[in-house]
């Protein structure tokens, strides 16, 4: 989430929602790095502190007790963002604040705020553009940070933040096309602001199905969000992606299977060793 | 070659492969055969265009690996290994488990041995109330209970937040984990694809490490006092983790042929035609890295002209450079341990180079943003000193003109 001030609540929602879905899926805090760019929950505009709904009614509070921000307000900007991806951080950074990825790593990045025509605005004073976060991409194909990457955003004119990627394996989501405003889904009346937005609700939906051995595909998550509830026209590419998407499924990016083998073998000890002694 | 060997060895056992670095090959019959079981040998005992394949794994195309080739660990400085007993019922079973001494007399001989490929460090962690997330069958025949394979994926994640793996250390951990199951789901028995319930009872993820189930024997009489005291078996454990600390590392016996019989390396865990194999392995792997990030770095700069490069981050690249020089050399002379010595070197300097964190291209500016930045604030502003230029040009060259004709 890049973007500050109570009324981007929704914001907030959305990304704490996708949060608690791809926890639930299987995913551990020690994977996940978590932007929040303001504090909705203890913002003292909040008329219910602690707490962040991403639903009206207050049904689902998405800020529980399980909730680890790795860059919270003023931490979330351009450049450690970059920093995050492209691995050029400071050696005392801690290890929750770092993207500890390999080549066989799939990668999940979900964005969403502000954005135009090239660009998403962070924290109202700076923005990235859609240069610089294919570049970024670049560097990290070029040390192999990962074998799969996802890129979902959501915000206006969402899609104009894709074109620019160059790397391999990549694919990406976005809620609008250039020239489209992404919505927002319900205003509540008891908190004041909107909730959430229309595109990450109806993936949100969506993603409520899904459970860690289930075998739902990409294609399906394409088909999210129609015009007619969504008004603006989501868009994906999928050129870069080296596999079909119908054979990709939404575990391998929402969720953590991994993979195992079982252990035939045994190393046969003498059990009758005296214990060395310690150099 | 021994013209015969002894016949102390089966029938059907033509190599003999010893734990330091000879083989004995029986070979009866004509020159060709005995070339063939010659290739077989250091096949096995040095490298296959497969193996090779393995360690450029992630320079190599997809289509021509082989579907399980990435999945050893990655060369790196210095492991982290760590030992946890997980107990989801401390009210039924008090379990001890004597680490440290098992450490002592079972590890640290292998992590000896294995202490010229990286750094280990070794700790150990006791988990309560911590339970698979997976509920396991119970099956009637056999009355016990039975997990299957395809449920085996969903087990390691629900453990893993919990393991509060290493805020510490930037290297890779190894997880190995003892399960001892609840009074009410043992004994617990893993199936492999097949339906048969494995041996090991254990099994293992690539790049992450292993779990092992322990089952605890039921108490003879009903009325034992609960919790039972259960002594672990260390021994039998730590055979288990160390073939699966092999298998992570890539050192597996599946691809020998069946007629070689290979020597026990004992508590060492592993020859040393064993340990070269991985020592050559991962000189390749660092070599590769070595030369593609020094690469894209070069291309980084020339993309970015205005990059500034620190004195520091150079004498790194140079430094990385002739470490891979020196490397490549040794590497072709046979000098496994001073390739490998001088391949980590140049794997390091190259990383601090090209993750220094005064890289980030952020930091430079385009041109034509400078031009976006700076013409709406300057052109507005010499618009009036231009046109007042061109005035007072234009009126000395009046006045020049003037006097000529005042005269």
């Amino acid at each position: 989430c890049t973007s500050r001030f109570w009324f981007n609540y929704r914001h907030v929602a959305n990304t704490l929602s996708v949060y608690r879905s791809v926890k639930r899926l299987g995913i551990p805090d020690s994977h996940i790095v978590l932007m929040l760019a303001d504090d909705m929950a203890c913002n003292p505009r909040n008329p219910k502190p602690a707490t962040v709904f991403s639903h009206k009614n207050m049904e689902l509070n998405v800020y529980g007790d399980d909730v680890e921000v790795d860059y919270r307000s003023y931490e979330v900007t351009v450049e450690n963002f970059l920093r995050v991806l492209t691995g050029r951080i400071p050696p005392s950074t801690p290890r929750s604040k770092r993207l500890l990825s390999d080549d066989r790593s799939n990668i999940l990045i979900y964005m969403t705020g502000h954005g135009g025509n090239g660009f998403l605005k962070f924290q109202d004073s700076e923005e990235i553009t859609n240069v610089e976060l294919a570049d970024a991409f670049e560097q990290m194909w070029q040390k192999r940070r990962y074998n799969e990457l996802l890129f979902i955003i959501d915000t206006c004119q969402g899609a104009s933040m894709y074109e620019r990627f160059y790397s391999p394996n990549i694919m990406a989501l976005a809620s609008s096309q250039v020239g489209e405003d992404s919505l927002s889904h319900q205003p509540d009346l008891a908190i004041g602001v909107h909730l959430m937005d229309r595109y990450t609700f109806y993936v949100l939906e969506f993603l409520e199905e899904i459970h860690p051995a289930s075998q739902t595909n990409m294609n399906d998550l394409f088909q999210v969000c129609p015009k007619s509830l969504c008004v603006s026209t989501p868009g994906h590419r999928t050129d870069l992606f080296q596999r079909d998407p119908q054979n990709v499924l939404i575990t391998d990016f929402f969720g953590s299977v991994r993979k195992v083998e079982i252990t035939t073998e045994t190393v046969s000890l003498d059990r009758d060793v005296a214990a060395s002694e310690s150099k | 070659l021994l013209p015969a060997l002894t016949l102390s060895h089966p029938q059907g056992i033509s190599v003999y492969v010893g734990k330091h670095r000879s083989a004995l090959v029986r070979a009866g019959g004509s020159l060709a055969a005995l070339q063939a079981r010659l290739r077989e040998v250091t096949q096995v005992m040095s490298f296959t265009a497969s193996s090779i394949a393995a360690a450029l794994s992630d320079r190599v195309p997809d289509g021509q690996l082989s579907p399980d080739a990435r999945r050893y660990l990655k060369s790196s400085l210095g492991y982290e290994i760590t030992f946890s007993l997980l107990n989801p019922d401390p009210k039924s079973h008090t379990v001890d488990w004597d680490i440290e001494g098992a450490v002592n007399r079972y590890v640290k001989p292998v992590l000896d041995k294995l202490s010229l490929v990286a750094n280990f460090s070794v700790d150990s962690q006791i988990l309560y109330y911590a339970v698979l997330g997976v509920t396991p069958r119970y099956d009637k025949e056999s009355s016990s209970f039975l997990l299957s394979a395809h449920s085996l994926p969903h087990v390691i994640n629900p453990v893993e937040a919990r393991l509060g793996s290493s805020a510490a250390s930037l290297y890779p951990v190894l997880n190995f984990l003892l399960y001892v199951p609840e009074r009410s789901h043992s004994p617990l028995y893993i199936q492999d694809k097949d339906g048969a319930p494995v041996s090991t009872n254990a099994f293992h993820s690539p790049r992450w490490g292993g779990i092992m189930v322990y089952n605890v024997e039921a108490p003879a009489s009903p009325q034992a006092s609960l919790p039972l005291h259960v002594d672990v078996d260390m021994a039998r454990v730590m055979e288990v983790f160390l073939a699966q600390l092999r298998l992570l590392f890539g050192l597996s016996r599946e691809e020998v042929p069946a007629e070689f019989l290979l020597e026990r390396p004992g508590n060492e865990g592993l020859a040393d035609w064993e340990l070269d194999h991985l020592l050559w392995a991962h000189t390749v792997e660092n070599i590769a890295t070595v030369s593609t990030t020094l690469t894209s770095l070069a291309q980084l700069l020339d993309k970015i002209g205005n990059i500034v490069i620190k004195d520091d981050v150079a004498s790194e690249v140079y430094r990385a450079v002739a470490s891979v020089q020196s490397a490549v050399t040794e590497l072709s002379l046979g000098h496994l341990h001073a390739a490998f010595q001088a391949s980590k070197e140049a794997v390091t300097s190259s990383e601090r180079a090209f993750f220094d964190p005064s890289l980030l291209h952020l930091l430079y500016f385009p041109d034509d943003q400078k031009f976006a930045i700076y013409i709406p604030l300057f052109l507005p502003m010499a618009v009036p000193i231009l046109l007042s230029l061109a005035k007072i040009v234009r009126e000395t060259r009046q006045r020049k003109k003037e006097p000529t004709k005042m005269d």
